[in-house]
């Protein structure tokens, strides 16, 4: 009989702790098809951060570094300036990219830096128990926001995707989600773009990756798919929001 | 070979590009800048890398990556800046990578002074970061002694895969000596088959990484820590003793300190005070019974422990000598020296005292 679906080479064997009904597991699955569709498991570097994805460093079988909260970025960048051959992405969730590692984030772009950041914006802080986030949305309960999140004390919700593009140095941005095939599909295509223009050395790259957190949002799998596509998608349009594929050829002239 | 005329800062900096080191991360800050300069000059022509930061946070955690990825790798700063290096350095420890970091140091606290200090003691021997975890400290008095240093700090650094600290102040990074590039003794050096280079499909994937979930492997990673600390503390103690055979008082002292200690015991000894001086070069790990030895040889009746601090290498005299002999303290603070005439009188009125 024909193999027709398999785990991807690009995952461990090791059992993922993600919660029933996290979008975490696809997305992980996705990074890995992506490297064994681009053949760079054995030359390619990972990122895990701080949160969730804190044990992302034993569920993909490239090798892989273990950051301090926020500073993926800059661990990616040390690692892709000595091994500017390998590919090197950070694997990061929103605490971790669009709170304390903001200045790492932006900073990276910035410059330019041949990496990509995998970002999981699910609007809350999943592994702490369901703390305020910064892309949490106004009006959402977190439990250091138990009101709602209120515009006048915490501000309105950050947009990476956005903000990153304005930047010369970041060749690519997409924002995507993950729950249903087609979006499924949308987004590996998204992630394989970001490889492929990190490979070609076009800068840095990122895909925003709508997620979502039944446990902390308090809602049923079922229900926070549809909780995602209501609230989330509205606040955080999905798109490509910077495309700088000729951004190689333009640095050789 | 000849001697050369060398600035502290960029001696440092030539001294870690001789001893291969190709990677550097920094980001500025006064009485240090000399060194990222000199790293942005003479990096490229070596093929090596020099990267600005956006912080220091960023500069060590780059530093983490690059040594994670096998690479001999520096960074520097000064006390302000290397406070805001210790979460960095606490991973660097608990991660076991091969790092090198100057901290010139300056007055504090806070923002202090851009005028050399000693005050960053404690968070150097103590570990400014969390956990339990120590870092090798080597302290040069001179520039000499510091571009010596450097290769020896790369190679500690690789051997037991541990940060090491060259702990000068902004005295030593900024003024100028004559200097001889020796050539360094070789050590026998481990490969770095745990680094993160890709696996190119024939080996399983390397994990660089500080997080043990299970406190029974956390704690089974804090026991082996300890044994390479007591390796450590078994094999790499450095210190100099300078006129104390006959030494009645004895300054203890290290860096600049120890240089003008050295000045106070010779005036000592033309007005016939038998003084000498004790420099502990290594702070961690710290030369305990050497010192014990020294002071309790026969002739030393009293200590003067000295630095330009309010008091913080005391705390490892104290726990050196052990009760055995008096001890007076003088201190320097934000900024500021002691003259070689306060630390004659210092020691003139410790000896009034036995």
């Amino acid at each position: 009989m024909a193999i027709v679906y398999q785990r991807s080479k690009g995952l461990t064997e090791i059992e993922q702790h993600f919660c029933p009904g996290c979008t975490h597991g696809v997305i992980h699955k996705l990074v890995a098809e992506v490297l064994e569709e681009l053949d760079i498991i054995g030359s390619t570097v990972g990122v895990a951060s701080v949160g969730c994805s804190a044990f992302a460093y034993n569920y993909f079988s490239c090798d892989m570094q273990q950051a301090a909260h926020g500073r993926a970025p800059a661990v990616a960048t040390g690692i892709k300036r000595v091994h500017p051959d390998l590919a090197v992405f950070t694997y990061q969730g929103d605490g971790d990219l669009a709170a304390i590692g903001t200045a790492e984030i932006v900073h990276a772009a910035m410059r330019g830096e041949k990496i990509t950041a995998i970002f999981v914006n699910n609007a809350i802080y999943g592994m702490t128990g369901g703390q305020m986030a910064p892309t949490t949305l106004l009006g959402q309960k977190a439990t250091t926001a138990p009101q709602g999140r209120n515009k006048e004390q915490h501000g309105s919700p950050i947009r990476m995707a956005e903000m990153l593009a304005t930047l010369d140095g970041c060749a690519y941005s997409e924002r995507v989600m993950v729950t249903d095939p087609a979006s499924i599909a949308r987004a590996k295509r998204a992630i394989k773009k970001a490889f492929t223009l990190q490979l070609a050395g076009a800068g840095f790259t990122m895909v925003e990756l709508l997620s979502t957190c039944p446990t902390n949002w308090g809602l049923s799998p079922i229900e926070a798919v549809g909780w995602l596509k209501e609230n989330l998608v509205p606040y955080y349009p999905l798109g490509v929001y910077a495309d700088r594929s000729e951004q190689k050829e333009e640095a050789t002239r | 070979m000849a001697k050369e005329l060398w600035k502290g800062n960029e001696a440092v900096a030539e001294a870690a590009i001789r001893a291969g080191c190709r990677y550097f991360f920094g980001y500025p800050i006064t009485p240090q800048n000399e060194i990222p300069e000199y790293f942005s000059r003479h990096m490229p022509e070596h093929g090596g890398v020099f990267l600005q930061a956006e912080s220091e946070v960023a500069a060590i955690n780059m530093t983490y990556g690059a040594a994670g990825s096998g690479a001999r790798v520096m960074t520097s700063s000064s006390s302000p800046g290397i406070s805001l290096k210790q979460e960095g350095i606490s991973y660097i420890a608990g991660a076991e990578l091969p790092v090198v970091i100057v901290n010139m140091m300056r007055g504090g606290p806070g923002l202090g002074s851009i005028a050399p200090g000693q005050a960053d003691y404690f968070q150097a021997t103590r570990g400014g970061g969390n956990g339990d975890y120590r870092t090798v400290t080597l302290a040069p008095a001179t520039i000499q002694e510091m571009t010596d240093l450097t290769q020896e700090a790369f190679d500690i650094a690789d051997l037991y895969r541990i940060p090491v600290l060259i702990l000068a102040d902004g005295m030593i990074g900024q003024m100028m000596e004559a200097v001889e590039w020796k050539k360094p003794r070789a050590r026998k050096l481990p490969a770095k088959d745990w680094a993160t280079d890709g696996t190119k499909g024939k080996r399983e994937h390397n994990i660089v990484n500080s997080l043990f979930i299970d406190p029974k492997d956390c704690s089974a990673h804090n026991i082996r820590l300890q044994q390479k600390h007591d390796k450590i503390t078994q094999n790499e103690i450095r210190y100099e003793e300078y006129l104390t055979d006959d030494a009645e008082v004895l300054f203890v002292a290290y860096g600049t300190t120890a240089r003008i200690c050295q000045s106070a015991a010779l005036k000592l000894r033309e007005a016939g005070v038998k003084a000498g001086v004790f420099r502990p070069i290594s702070l961690w790990p710290y030369p305990e019974k050497e010192l014990y030895a020294c002071a309790n040889r026969g002739s030393v009746k009293t200590v003067v422990c000295a630095e330009m601090s309010m008091g913080q290498m005391i705390d490892d005299v104290k726990i050196a000598l052990n009760g055995t002999k008096p001890i007076r303290f003088f201190g320097t603070g934000g900024g500021t020296f002691p003259t070689p005439a306060e630390l004659m009188n210092v020691a003139r009125a410790a000896l009034e005292e036995v």
